[in-house]
């Protein structure tokens, strides 16, 4: 049941042509700041070899690259997310969700898991693109890995916030402003907390990924993406099951 | 199941509903047996759609108890859902999909059998004349195929309940007939509640009528005998050389008469007399010129306004 949704949340996504539009761009931007890191890399490379522990390719241009995806995967899940309850509310089709023989919490996943589906190739791309650097030089398997769990996490982190922002209205764009005010929102209060291990810190997504980033595999980490994807999960199913109650 | 209530596909009891400080739905009582077309008929505003969501599991009653073919809604939603097929009065329809992806994934959503899928795809798109449509685009269906896939994805499960919220509401006079057809057809093999303000549509298709008033069931019958509700029995008799009214009053069997023109007469009479045959005679006798003898009937018009107690207050 959950991929029955799953797989039609998917085509949905497809099938706008703005979403199409909107991948490529994105691939387009994370190609261009990777050849740009490339080149700065290049042109230092020299002096680097001199060093005793200069940062390897995969350190200096795939880490600020998965960086550069998280920024953008910032901006550009809220607009994947924001149709996903809110469109179904406001064009009346969520009544044959609710009609049907499904629990909210199936809708829910079902929307979760098809949203994960469509950012996997983008995570993917990021992955492939770095890849190739490993044609020319010995690239750090562990840390590309550690990225591409983290930026996988954070998006999944950012849709479900998305999810349940949309879950809260009936227009689509409304959802998106709200879900990309939270979102920078969040952002905001990682890079204006004073202290590096400040609690406030710890309340954002981005400051988790930066451990990831840094080829950080802390369990920590992955606790909080994992707490916080349910907690928005769960308050979204909670607002579906109000839908019922109130009408 | 295999006891006497075997044949009741829906019953509801006492619903209650409330929007804020104000009831919409009152106390709501209802069954449904299988092969039957129920209409359920009142003036925009009457509860209608609340009743038919409350009944479909969209929305949750304050209080009673609904039992969808011996499954509580609220206890066992799952099987009690698997068995309703609902149009609600917006078709629920994705506009980016085709017209086969649409009514696949309703089918998939309400756990038929994939064996079964392409079968009762094929099967609903031929009972709601939808063959032609199947790759079209959702959105770029006219109206009235709109409300067709509506009604399709409804039945595509062969549900037992279907309900359906104003099935004929913006259709052309052809599309209004087929579709009625179609409920006619649905309802000998399932069962059926429609909701609507045409009266039109309760006398062609609807076995039984509730009719609904501020929230409340005020009036349930076959929709036979509620064209005789409240209906005095008589006719309208044209006389070409008509004689004094006293004179058609005396005719025995006769309660009242009244003149309605130079030339037209109402006669009243009791159910069990018609005094008919005696005046025809009684005209020709004394040359009186009976033209024609036209027995009265109220519309159903006249009953649903008689029965609401007026217009919409």
């Amino acid at each position: 049941m959950i991929f029955t949704i799953a797989r039609k949340e998917l085509r949905s996504l497809f099938a706008a042509p703005s979403t199409w539009l909107i991948l490529g761009a994105l691939q387009f931007i994370l190609a261009w700041f990777f050849l740009v890191r490339m080149d700065a890399f290049l042109q230092v490379q020299a002096q680097l070899a001199h060093l005793a522990s200069a940062p390897g390719a995969t350190q200096a241009v795939a880490a600020p690259l998965f960086g550069a995806a998280a920024l953008m995967l910032m901006l550009l899940v809220p607009v994947f997310t924001m149709r996903m309850i809110a469109e179904e509310r406001r064009n009346r089709t969520l009544a044959l969700l609710l009609t049907a023989p499904v629990s909210c919490a199936q809708i829910v996943l079902g929307k979760f898991v098809g949203l994960l589906l469509f950012l996997l190739p983008v995570v993917a791309g990021c992955l492939l693109m770095v890849s190739a650097l490993g044609m020319g030089t010995q690239l750090d398997n562990g840390l590309l890995l550690a990225n591409a769990l983290g930026l996988l996490l954070l998006a999944a982190s950012y849709g479900a916030l998305g999810l349940y922002v949309s879950s809260l209205t009936a227009q689509p764009a409304v959802a998106a402003i709200a879900a990309l005010a939270a979102l920078s929102g969040l952002w905001l209060v990682e890079t204006g907390a004073a202290g590096s291990d400040s609690a406030w810190r710890a309340l954002a997504p981005t400051s988790h990924f930066e451990s990831f980033n840094a080829g950080l595999f802390d369990s920590g980490d992955l606790v909080y993406f994992l707490v916080f994807c349910a907690a928005f999960l769960l308050l979204a199913v909670r607002r579906l099951n109000n839908n019922r109650m109130y009408g | 199941m295999s006891n006497a209530t075997s044949d009741i596909t829906l019953s509801a009891r006492n619903l209650s509903r409330r929007f804020g400080q104000r009831e919409v739905v009152h106390s709501l009582s209802l069954n449904l047996a299988r092969g039957e077309v129920l209409g359920l008929l009142g003036h925009n505003g009457a509860g209608k759609s609340t009743t038919l969501q409350m009944l479909t599991g969209a929305l949750a009653p304050h209080s009673g108890q609904i039992d969808i073919c011996g499954f509580d809604l609220a206890r066992q939603p799952e099987q009690a859902k698997a068995r309703i097929g609902f149009l609600p009065e917006i078709p629920p329809l994705y506009r980016e999909m085709s017209v086969d992806d649409y009514l696949l994934f309703a089918a998939r959503l309400r756990r038929l059998p994939r064996a079964r899928l392409a079968g009762a795809l094929a099967e609903t798109k031929r009972r709601c004349g939808l063959q032609d449509a199947g790759r079209k685009i959702i959105g770029a269906l006219s109206k009235g195929y709109q409300q067709r896939v509506g009604i399709a994805q409804a039945i595509i499960h062969q549900p037992e309940v279907i309900i359906l919220d104003e099935p004929t509401a913006g259709l052309d006079p052809s599309q209004i007939r087929d579709i009625r057809a179609l409920i006619r057809e649905l309802g000998d093999a399932g069962s059926v509640i429609l909701s609507t303000h045409l009266l039109g549509e309760v006398e062609s298709v609807c076995d039984r009528v509730e009719i609904m008033h501020h929230g409340r069931l005020i009036y349930g019958d076959s929709s036979a005998r509620m064209q005789q509700y409240g209906h005095q029995p008589g006719f309208i008799v044209t006389l070409l050389a008509p004689p004094e009214i006293s004179e058609l009053q005396a005719i025995s069997g006769v309660l009242h008469a009244e003149r309605l023109s130079a030339t037209q007469f109402r006669v009243l009479h009791p159910a069990d007399a018609n005094p008919g045959a005696v005046l025809l005679a009684l005209a020709a006798q004394r040359g009186w010129r009976a033209e024609q003898l036209v027995p009265l009937q109220s519309s159903l018009e006249d009953v649903f306004v008689k029965i609401t107690g007026g217009g919409a207050q």
